[in-house]
């Protein structure tokens, strides 16, 4: 088995690293457990209107929270919405949220790191002037900026989300290319007239992405927790959207109970609260675990 | 450099808001519901169809002058409204952030030195899930906690006797800095910074314990970076002590790149008063942007963006200064 791929290698080492490290498998856990529960959605909560699922079913518009029961496994939250449906479907909208931002973002950010690192220059002086602009405003306020310009949302929440982010991806990915832009390798290629698109894609994008796939994992949770907010402000989902945060909005006047008994809805705020830490917690978790397994300082011990 | 920063970001803020029509950015000028059937006339007055970098410079002229606007939430103008917010949140971020540094730096230091211990997986721990805890939720549960099941930290800026008491007697209580905890001392009624304190106790935990783990991290590895150099062999090759080793050689290298982060820190967490404010009910800078993006406040959102890429460009300022105080090889230009 000597003359394996070399890829296939590093790659097996890479994942016994990631498993060796006891945290990493928790996280992997809990996704692996919030991966079933979205994929099997329709099966563990089915939709009272197939036709659009991620509207909350709701018996009556009673403002008061109900306890657990058998009807409502999880109790009811303010305006009669049923917590347990949200929380189901609400994973979907936490998966669909982190890989459609992090995917459109790392997408545009990967592209310009790369040219702006590889051809230098008026590219890179042009890109890259670009990105310090961008970071100059912070994400929540950007944000905001964007959501008010184009509109409420999730749609608009995920577009503008991605708008902002994109320029974390520029960074990361310039400063690895400019690392490997230079070696003995890459000059090779050119000289033998391998094509700029071809030497970008073969030969540096494999060897400069692992920072970025790092940032990335981390970033889902940091974008659901972010999206989760403006849902929360009344920004994101519609009223009744299966979403987290706004579940935690619709808490939000029942955290502290009648006097006497100031935790009687702790139920309101409990189940979807646990679901945005424990879903960031599995990302950050994995990234963490990630950036130990391809630094290449404490790779090999 | 920092003024090319600050010159794109007002053409980002403008390009925002060039997606607006004329009609709905001539409402920015309406300040009284009767004035919204002369919209036609505004247009034409301020010129909102002329072509773009006509009326891009128009708009640069007048932000300058400061004039940024009407705010509905604040029923003021923007530049008013803006200067009667800022004091409840400097004073939030006043007592947040040297805690954040202190706390952050030393345990950062304590955590690399034993590196592998109990300690350190303590803290790595807390610095996982201090990052995955979203400010607002942690918020929420420490009201739940604090203010509900224990009423010991009530939400707000100050109570509502001591409320009663500033309205009733202007003249005992004048209000230097807007800062209650400052203006308190200020004026020798030390129950007045109690009880401000009191209510700053709990924004001040929750951003403090969100905000410190990425600092706590940065120090941590740049510490373990520091002691396996060859200086600090070196050193303990000459018999010094592992005190002098870490306080006075290794820590003092460490800190060059956490300047950079704790810097970056300063304005992230006046980006983090945004969900605290709006929790915990303090009507500051945070408050004021949260409520304009709900009621679609345009000009204060476009201030807002302008106003914090002026703080990103100083604190940019601020730590290449600091830079060349910690480090002497590194020579200002």
């Amino acid at each position: 088995m000597a003359d394996r791929h070399p890829r296939l290698k590093e790659l097996k080492f890479t994942l016994y690293r990631i498993f060796r490290n006891p945290s990493a498998l928790i996280g992997f856990c809990l996704l692996l457990m919030f991966g079933i529960i979205a994929v099997a959605a329709p099966y563990i909560a089915p939709p009272k209107y197939p036709r659009s699922p991620y509207v909350m079913p709701h018996k009556g518009f009673s403002p008061t929270p109900r306890p657990p029961s058998r009807q409502n496994l999880m109790g009811t939250t303010s305006g009669q919405y049923d917590i347990f449906y949200g929380v189901v479907w609400g994973t979907r909208t936490a998966f669909k949220i982190g890989f459609v931002v992090v995917g459109i973002a790392a997408l545009v950010g990967i592209t310009l790191g790369l040219v702006a690192g590889y051809f230098g220059s008026l590219a890179d002086e042009i890109i890259m002037r670009a990105v310090d602009v961008a970071f100059a405003v912070p994400l929540l306020v950007l944000t905001m900026a964007i959501i008010v310009a184009f509109g409420r949302g999730l749609e608009n929440v995920m577009f503008a989300l991605a708008l902002v982010e994109w320029r974390v991806y520029v960074r990361v990915m310039r400063s690895g290319i400019l690392a490997l832009r230079d070696m003995d390798y890459v000059q090779a290629a050119k000289v033998m007239g391998v094509s700029h698109v071809r030497i970008m894609l073969r030969h540096l994008l494999p060897n400069g992405i692992y920072p970025v796939l790092v940032i990335a994992t981390m970033d889902i949770g940091s974008m659901v927790i972010t999206a989760a907010f403006m849902s929360f402000l009344g920004l994101g989902a519609p009223k009744g959207y299966a979403d987290w945060g706004q579940m935690v909005a619709l808490a939000r006047n029942y955290i502290i109970g009648p006097p006497g008994d100031p935790l009687k809805y702790w139920y309101t705020i409990a189940f979807p609260g646990l679901c945005i830490i424990l879903f960031v917690l599995a990302w950050n978790l994995i990234g963490d675990a990630l950036r130990d397994a391809f630094d290449p300082k404490i790779r090999r011990g | 450099m920092l003024v090319f920063v600050l010159l794109g970001v007002s053409v980002l803020i403008f390009a925002i808001l060039m997606t607006f029509s004329p009609e709905r950015r001539a409402m920015t000028y309406v300040e009284t519901p009767q004035q919204v059937k002369d919209i036609p006339q505004i247009i034409k007055q301020h010129g909102l169809d002329d072509p773009a970098h006509v009326q891009y410079f128009r708009w640069l002229k007048q932000i300058s002058t400061g004039n940024w606007g009407w705010s509905f939430v604040a029923a003021d103008t923007v530049w008013n409204a803006f200067w009667r917010y800022l004091p409840i949140t400097l004073e939030l971020n006043l007592f947040t952030t040297p805690l954040i540094i202190i706390i952050g730096i030393w345990l950062g230091t304590q955590a690399g030195i034993h590196k592998d211990t109990w300690l350190d997986h303590l803290t790595r721990i807390f610095a996982i899930i201090g990052w995955s805890l979203p400010t607002f939720l942690f918020a929420l549960i420490m009201l739940m906690l604090f203010y509900g099941y224990f009423p010991l930290f009530p939400p707000g800026i100050i109570g509502d006797k001591v409320q009663m008491f500033i309205l009733e007697n202007p003249d005992k209580f004048h209000s230097y800095t807007g800062m209650y905890t400052i203006d308190g001392l200020l004026n020798g009624r030390l129950d007045i910074t109690l009880d401000a304190l009191r209510h700053l106790a709990m924004p001040v935990f929750t951003q403090v314990v969100v905000v410190v783990a990425l600092l706590m991290r940065v120090m941590r590895s740049s510490m373990i970076e520091e002691i396996s150099k060859e200086y600090v062999i070196t050193a303990r090759a000459k018999g010094a002590d592992n005190k002098t080793i870490y306080f006075r050689h290794a820590r003092k290298n460490a800190l060059i790149p956490v300047v950079t982060v704790a810097g970056w820190l300063v304005a992230f967490s006046m980006e983090g008063s945004v969900s605290v404010e709006i929790i915990f009910n303090r009507r500051g800078i945070g408050w004021w942007l949260a409520q304009s993006a709900i009621a679609l406040d345009i000009p204060v959102l476009m201030g807002m963006c302008l106003f914090f890429g002026l703080v990103y460009v100083v604190t940019n300022l601020v730590i290449d200064i600091l830079y060349a105080a910690i480090d002497p090889r590194i020579r200002l230009t």
